[in-house]
């Protein structure tokens, strides 16, 4: 078991070379949602606390699902993937290593912007709820990537990164940041719900001690998420491998 | 002697399509097995059915005396084999020193084991100068030296090589050639496919010919070539180049090739007479003359048809 979860981080560290210049990974990962920041900011009279958990949240999402999506894709493109099958790790091994490179970058990214921002609002998260949501949610949108990246098993990673971007975009805007919890709809409200990142965006706003669900339901709820991801994206994968050599 | 590698009635569908149909057949430790076959014939996916990539619909696979049908068994018979899949490639954008890394950690090395291994192997396979230099700068000899190396990182005691110097300039696959041959020195056991019937003659003590699916023919390759009658050829070459084949009352076959003329027997000795007699009468110089016995590559044309399939 620790020799597979060193062997992951192994996979992690080839990642982490190889993947986080790619341009994709820059305009989706980076780029983009500091426009979509722009976008949030330009024309609302926010508070600084609204404007930290936007952007945190955004740059958390955006960022932690950058990488994972395209790296089986690419991995198969490149003709790299059956070599790296073949050596002595499992499948559960390949995919928490593509997991890890996923949360490295945005775990890394998310600080690097959350800190300049606090201290630029002025704000102060309470911050034992602000970096177990941060590296909960973030572990989250990881494993969802390795969902993402399961299917269709192509070897195109624009196919990917186009479905995945749909469901992204999807989820942003039923997710509590442009429209809080409190101010939706009843039926809005249940929408939002099976969104991970409507917790994180949640749980946030519990830093500034103004969350609209319990924090325990969001923290179990994204939880669940994380789990329920990784699962069933190890097991599609599973299905499809023998598809992407035939 | 102990089977490093056993098959026992392996059968493969894609959907409806019988890609693979009850293949069997043993390696013995330290055995150099060539596995050949035409295109589509079902060389790769019997190849990734022993490697585990792919569940054979029926049959079992034992690697090493592991169970590759078992998750558990399979990473453990994977710890103890090297494998270069077909057209694989080594990460472009890592250096030949990372991708030798990489793998060495992903078999469990410590970090002084693959440092002093990958120097042992880079050296080997004449890349020690380009060690830092990112792959994608390299060669499709450099690429494919640097991938066999790769699968060497844990010095395993069992190969499965695909294809291994398919479209490799000359320099590269004698090297690599060099390299199967001080490796089954050692005592390992190599599995490889070739499409190259001189590699496969040199290199390979048996031979497994695969023809849609099926196992067709199984030996060694003196005691496949006893397979093909008739395929005793004399080839001749004159100076200056002429010749009418009607005055060969012995040949089976005439082909021309380039300069040479080649002419297919059953009785060499008539076809060798004929032809010094032909010469003397036209007054040509004879060039070359020489007997050949039949060739591996004759064995697979006669028994696969001379189609891909």
């Amino acid at each position: 078991m620790i020799d597979q979860l060193k062997r992951s981080f192994a996979i992690a560290k080839k990642d982490m070379l190889i993947f986080y210049l790619k341009g994709p990974v820059v305009i989706m990962g980076l780029i983009f949602p500091f426009f979509l920041f722009l976008a949030f900011l330009i024309g609302r009279n926010l508070s600084g606390e609204q404007l930290f958990v936007g952007l945190t949240a955004m740059t958390a999402f955006f960022t932690s699902t950058a990488v994972g999506p395209t790296i089986i894709p690419w991995e198969c493109r490149g003709r790299t993937f059956e070599r790296l099958i073949t050596a002595p790790v499992s499948l559960t091994t390949v995919l928490l290593g593509d997991l890890q490179a996923s949360f490295y970058f945005g775990l890394a990214v998310t600080f690097v912007i959350a800190l300049p921002a606090a201290l630029y609002l002025a704000v102060s998260p309470g911050l034992a709820v602000f970096l177990t949501a941060t590296f909960l949610a973030i572990l989250v949108f990881s494993a969802m990537t390795i969902l993402f990246s399961s299917y269709p098993p192509t070897d195109v990673p624009a196919d990917v990164m186009m479905l995945t971007s749909l469901v992204k975009f999807s989820l942003l805007f039923i997710s509590g940041i442009f429209v809080p919890l409190e101010h939706l709809s009843p039926y809005g409200r249940a929408v939002s719900y099976v969104s991970p990142l409507t917790y994180y965006v949640d749980a946030l706003r519990h830093s500034f001690g103004s969350g609209y669900l319990p924090l325990w339901a969001d923290f179990g709820m994204l939880a669940l998420f994380g789990i329920v991801f990784f699962l069933v994206g190890v097991a599609v994968h599973r299905r499809v491998l023998e598809k992407r050599f035939t | 002697m102990e089977k490093a590698i056993e098959a026992l009635n392996l059968t493969k569908y894609y959907d409806s399509f019988l890609a693979v149909d009850g293949v069997s057949f043993e390696v013995k430790t330290g055995e150099v097995f060539g596995f050949l076959g035409p295109n589509g014939a079902g060389k790769t996916t019997t190849i990734r059915m022993l490697t585990g990539i792919l569940k054979p619909t029926k049959g079992e696979v034992r690697i090493l005396g592991y169970d590759m049908l078992s998750e558990r068994e399979k990473i453990k018979a994977r710890e103890r084999m090297g494998i270069v899949p077909e057209m694989a490639n080594p990460y472009v954008d890592l250096t030949a020193m990372q991708n030798l890394r990489l793998m060495g950690e992903l078999c469990g090395m410590s970090r002084r084991e693959i440092e002093k291994r990958s120097a042992e192997l880079l050296k080997t396979f004449d890349l020690y100068e380009k060690k830092d230099v990112k792959v994608r700068g390299f060669s499709k000899g450099m690429r494919q030296r640097l991938i066999i190396a790769m699968a060497m990182i844990a010095d395993p005691e069992l190969y499965f090589l695909d294809e291994p110097t398919s479209g490799l300039d000359v320099m590269s696959a004698r090297l690599i050639k060099d390299v199967i041959r001080e490796e089954k020195k050692a005592g390992k056991t190599i599995f490889m496919t070739t499409h190259n019937m001189a590699d496969a003659n040199e290199l390979c003590e048996r031979i497994g010919i695969i023809r849609r699916g099926k196992l067709i023919a199984i030996d060694t390759p003196e005691k496949l070539k006893q397979l093909v009658k008739g395929r005793v050829s004399v080839e001749v070459s004159f100076e200056p180049m002429k010749f009418d084949s009607s005055i060969l009352s012995s040949a089976l076959k005439v082909e021309t090739m380039g300069d040479k003329v080649k002419i297919y027997t059953n009785d060499p000795d008539a076809t060798v007479k004929e032809l010094v007699r032909y010469a003397e009468r036209e007054n040509l110089r004879i060039v070359s003359l020489r007997t050949l016995s039949p060739s591996l590559e004759d064995v697979f044309i006669e028994l696969v048809g001379g189609k891909n399939d």
